[in-house]
């Protein structure tokens, strides 16, 4: 019993991991239920247009349709996933707003009805001039696509920390930059999912969700139900990386469906419907200044950004924030000036994609400084070093750093990738980049105000003391917290992992949690959930006290045996003490709960990027262009990070890992494309180009040292932080080995040759 | 193929397709896709559905051994046809090589391409025992994960293909 602890820092095997691997496990698509009816929403082909009337009486008439709704049958009330804007309707009512907007809804007997239904339902429509750039739609005289918001301003935000201009008026070297990013899509592998069963009053909804508590949340208030009366239960979830936070058409619907019906209505998206209903990466304008002393210091940054929302708000208010707010958390300068607009655009609606707001931004960042690093003949990886936060600092926005190792990933990846070796020593056509990044462990507010414990978490001994459950409102979309959640708790009791089970992400059964964003339930989850287990703990030790007739501070207990610290000869077994307990008493529960203490400034979005813990990388790759073709060849990428106290070892490595590749497909081919009518040219998984096994490089992923002091045994977030820093990291090594940069996401192979073709026809001038 | 039409005159197919080892004898639509009816008809949930098209892989099942999407089969086609589903690998309470060392590995996030991506890898280990780690990054090249950058997944297939090779993920 060297070791400091007996089942965290184990990479033990996932607790779902068998039933995954059998087929056994439940998705909501593979739920049936009695008299189960199936449902579909009918969207519409336009972009921005007027409803003139909707008939819906052919398919009324179609034998085995069993309810047709539109707006007239639906609560007339707005929602949406962010308090301050709501401007969604379940069904529009007089406007469609872009290609894939609600207007209707059909239950029937089978799917092939269903279609068949949805084609006999008229709408006559008389179509609007719409918008699709957010530049296009803030000036005067542009189609107005919600009448609330003039020049389709969705949300505008002007920070000013400190005072940039005086800082760059005494910089060494001033340079200004501008960067584009572009619109991408989550693509979970599961499409989205909902079984509404409406009866005697209440709702029960299963679905493929990140978040049973906001579905419940906003489900219980756009039908005017109690939360207690609205069940929402998560099965197994085949990933969502933000997609599948907010409640969609297909529980709203669906719901009203199944009241209206008295039956359970199945509802689903096909992979098209999925790129329609989107809510994925907003594509954002970048303008970045930064001012810095003749050492590389850096004095000042002022980010000036625009970004498309599409036409609706969705989690959007906070990726504007969030796009400002992360940027300052890697470096440290105390100036910093942030303008963001959001914009309505008549296209499908952005919402929170992995690393929210900050990928992009990022990207921007970090392809600048490298800039600047030439400007000044520096090596940018030294620049960086400069440069960076260290531990117990606070940012100029007012968010305060516990535990910071960046300058410990960047040494320790300057070392494995071999970077003094190579960097600018490689052949031509051959480079290598560096950027880093950093992410929250958990907003430190929740979505919408509420004085609610943002996690909570019970455990019950069962009566024998054979094994435990943990009930845990946390969500497990593949990350695998049902697993670490399992770890923690264990770890928390004494007992061991291989006896708990877990009852989660069922608003019904377990308490109450905010569930899977924000890289928030390995700390926030965790630490309601070590709080439980210390309950039960403390139980188990009174009662072995009781039975051996000790005093209570001489026990411990430690993977299933309760035994005396100065005597380890004395013991009793976990289970056998738990028996007695029960005996005794009855349940032996322990309860948790965990708020993160009060964070941030007092101006206006101050909450927004505030956390009770922020984890640190650092990310070097190597590349190889094709001259001809612009072809990007990822050699290799080494990601290094700080991510404090590991709980399972693989599965935190399989975190970089998936986040790495999710950056990876932005970066050199992730784009989702409009005609000019607004329709998506490449709604499928064979244009839309995930990258595949061929495509991944070799990825070396390494930590540093890190405990964080805020946090359950010093953990901290890593699920979305190696998403942040990829693009620009690409970028830099596209330079170092071509001398091209290219201004626009993705990196793809054209812009690459065209950046070369201009290059040779510049230096073929010039010469 | 025995057919019986509907008063529409829409033309129904009376079918055997050999399952896992076992016989099924239903009757379908000329249209109906082998997905469906291994969900729908059979409940064999094992083998997902992503995008009905071909792109992703998560409805790979074998047949006559080799890997197929499930979605672009008619379950017409498969009449009288040997398929094996991922509920097929498992012998009783012992899991196939492939299914431990995906659990090993970590190769598994939220499990909804597993299925299709474990019976690609058999097709490719009955076929060719020990192979590359290129050959295996072409076998599932049409099973997209969007959870693991394939990376734990391919030392899975790998460790199942030869004992010797990798016992754990390699990172520190």
């Amino acid at each position: 019993m060297s070791e400091k602890y007996a089942v965290i820092g184990k990479s033990v095997p996932k607790i779902d991991g068998r039933v995954k691997v059998t087929g056994q496990a439940k998705y909501t698509g593979d739920l049936k239920f009695p008299n189960m009816l199936v449902g579909k929403i009918l969207t519409s082909p336009h972009a921005h247009a007027r409803i003139l009337s909707i008939d819906t009486s052919q398919a009324e008439k179609l034998p085995g349709v069993k309810a047709v709704i539109t707006h007239r049958d639906v609560p007339a009330l707005k929602y949406g996933i962010s308090p301050a804007r709501w401007d969604e309707n379940i069904f529009c009512i007089d406007r469609v707003r872009f290609v894939g907007d609600k207007v209707a809804a059909v239950a029937a007997i089978d799917e092939e009805t269903v279609y068949k239904a949805l084609k006999l339902i008229k709408v006559e429509y008389e179509v609007l001039p719409a918008v699709f750039d957010p530049v296009a739609a803030m000036q005067e005289g542009a189609p107005q696509i919600h009448d609330e918001y003039p020049r389709n301003i969705n949300t505008e935000i002007h920070q000013n920390f400190g005072d940039v201009e005086k800082a760059f008026a005494a910089a060494h070297h001033v340079r200004t930059d501008q960067f584009t990013g572009q619109r991408t899509y989550q693509s979970p592998i599961e499409p989205h999912s909902a079984i509404s069963i409406w009866e005697d009053g209440k709702l029960t909804v299963y679905t493929s969700t990140q978040s049973p508590h906001y579905f419940q949340y906003y489900i219980a208030r756009e039908f005017g139900l109690k939360m207690g009366d609205v069940r929402v239960v998560k099965p197994f979830v085949g990933g969502g990386f933000g997609g599948k936070l907010e409640p969609t058409g297909l529980e709203f619907a669906g719901a009203v469906l199944s009241r209206l019906t008295g039956r359970p209505v199945k509802m689903f998206y096909d992979r098209h419907e999925m790129f329609a209903h989107n809510r994925g990466r907003h594509r954002q304008i970048m303008k970045i200044t930064t001012g810095v002393d003749k050492d590389g210091k850096i004095l000042g940054v002022h980010a000036d950004f625009i970004m498309d929302g599409g036409a609706y708000t969705s989690l959007g208010i906070a990726t504007a924030y969030y796009a400002g707010a992360m940027l300052p958390l890697t470096y440290e300068f105390e100036n910093y000036k942030f303008d963001m607009y959001r914009v309505y655009t008549n296209l499908p609606a952005c919402g929170a994609q992995r690393g929210h707001g900050a990928p992009q931004p990022r990207y921007a960042f970090e392809c600048h400084l490298d800039m600047l690093a030439e400007d000044l003949g520096m090596d940018p990886l030294e620049l960086r070093l400069r440069n960076a936060r260290r531990p117990d600092t606070v940012t100029p926005n007012e968010f305060k750093i516990n535990s910071c190792e960046l300058k410990a990933c960047i040494e320790k990846v300057r070392e494995i990738s071999g970077w003094d070796k190579k960097k600018g020593k490689l052949p031509h056509g051959r480079g290598i980049g560096i950027a880093v990044g950093s992410f929250v462990s958990g907003a430190g507010y929740p979505i919408y105000r509420t004085n609610l414990p943002h996690s909570a978490a019970m455990i019950k001994v069962h009566e024998d003391g054979s094994a435990a459950t943990l009930y845990t409102g946390a969500v497990d979309i593949g990350q695998g917290t049902d697993t670490v959640l399992c770890q923690m708790a264990a770890e928390a009791m004494g007992y061991t992992y291989e006896h708990m089970k877990i009852v989660a992400a069922d608003t019904e059964t377990t308490p109450h949690d905010f569930g899977a964003y924000s890289s928030r339930q390995t700390l926030m989850s965790g630490a309601a959930v070590k709080q439980a287990g210390e309950e039960v703990k403390r139980q188990i030790l009174e009662t072995a006290a009781a039975m051996l007739d000790i005093d209570v501070s001489t026990l411990d207990c430690r993977e299933g045996v309760v035994f005396c610290q100065s005597n380890p000869e004395i013991q009793k077994t976990f289970a056998e003490v738990a028996r007695e307990f029960f005996v005794r008493k009855g349940p032996l529960v322990g309860r948790g709960s965990y708020a993160p203490p009060k964070l941030g400034g007092k101006f206006k979005g101050a909450a927004v990027g505030t956390s009770p813990a922020y984890s640190f990388a650092a990310q070097v790759s190597e590349v190889a262009i094709d001259e001809e073709t612009g072809e990007i060849d990822v050699k290799a990428v080494w990601d290094v990070h700080d991510c404090g106290t590991v709980i399972n070892p693989a599965l935190l490595h399989a975190q970089v890992h998936g986040a790495l590749f999710m950056g990876m497909g932005e970066a050199v081919w992730e784009e989702v494309v409009f005609d000019e009518q607004g329709r998506i040219k490449n709604a499928n998984l064979s244009e839309y180009r995930l990258p595949t096994a061929l495509d991944m490089p070799e990825i070396t992923s390494q930590l540093v040292e890190s405990c964080e002091p805020d946090a359950p045994w010093g953990v901290k977030e890593v699920g979305e932080g190696a998403t942040i820093p990829t693009m620009g990291c690409y970028s830099n090594a596209i330079y170092d080995a071509m001398g091209v940069r290219v201004y626009s996401l993705p990196l793809s192979y054209e812009k690459v040759w065209r950046a070369l073709k201009e290059k040779r026809e510049k230096e073929a001038g010039g010469g | 193929m025995q057919a019986i039409a509907d008063k529409d005159g829409v033309k129904r197919y009376l079918v055997t397709l050999h399952i896992n080892g076992d016989s099924y004898t239903r009757v379908v639509k000329a249209n109906t896709l082998l997905v469906n009816f291994l969900r729908d008809d059979l409940d064999l949930t094992g083998t997902k559905k992503g995008c009905e098209l071909g792109d992703c892989g998560s409805c790979t099942v074998l047949l006559d051994g080799k890997a197929v999407d499930s979605c672009l089969i008619l379950a017409v086609e498969a009449d009288g046809r040997e398929i094996t589903t991922i509920e097929g690998l498992a012998r009783n309470e012992k899991l196939d090589r492939l299914q431990a060392e995906m659990i090993n590995h970590a190769g598994v996030q939220c499990g909804y391409c597993t299925p299709g991506m474990i019976m690609s890898a058999k097709a490719l280990l009955t076929r060719n025992p020990h192979p590359t780690e290129r050959e295996v990054r072409q076998a599932i090249a049409g099973n997209l994960c969007r959870c693991t950058g394939y990376v734990n997944i391919v030392k899975a297939i790998l460790a199942a293909a030869n004992e010797e090779v990798g016992e754990g993920s390699g990172d520190e």
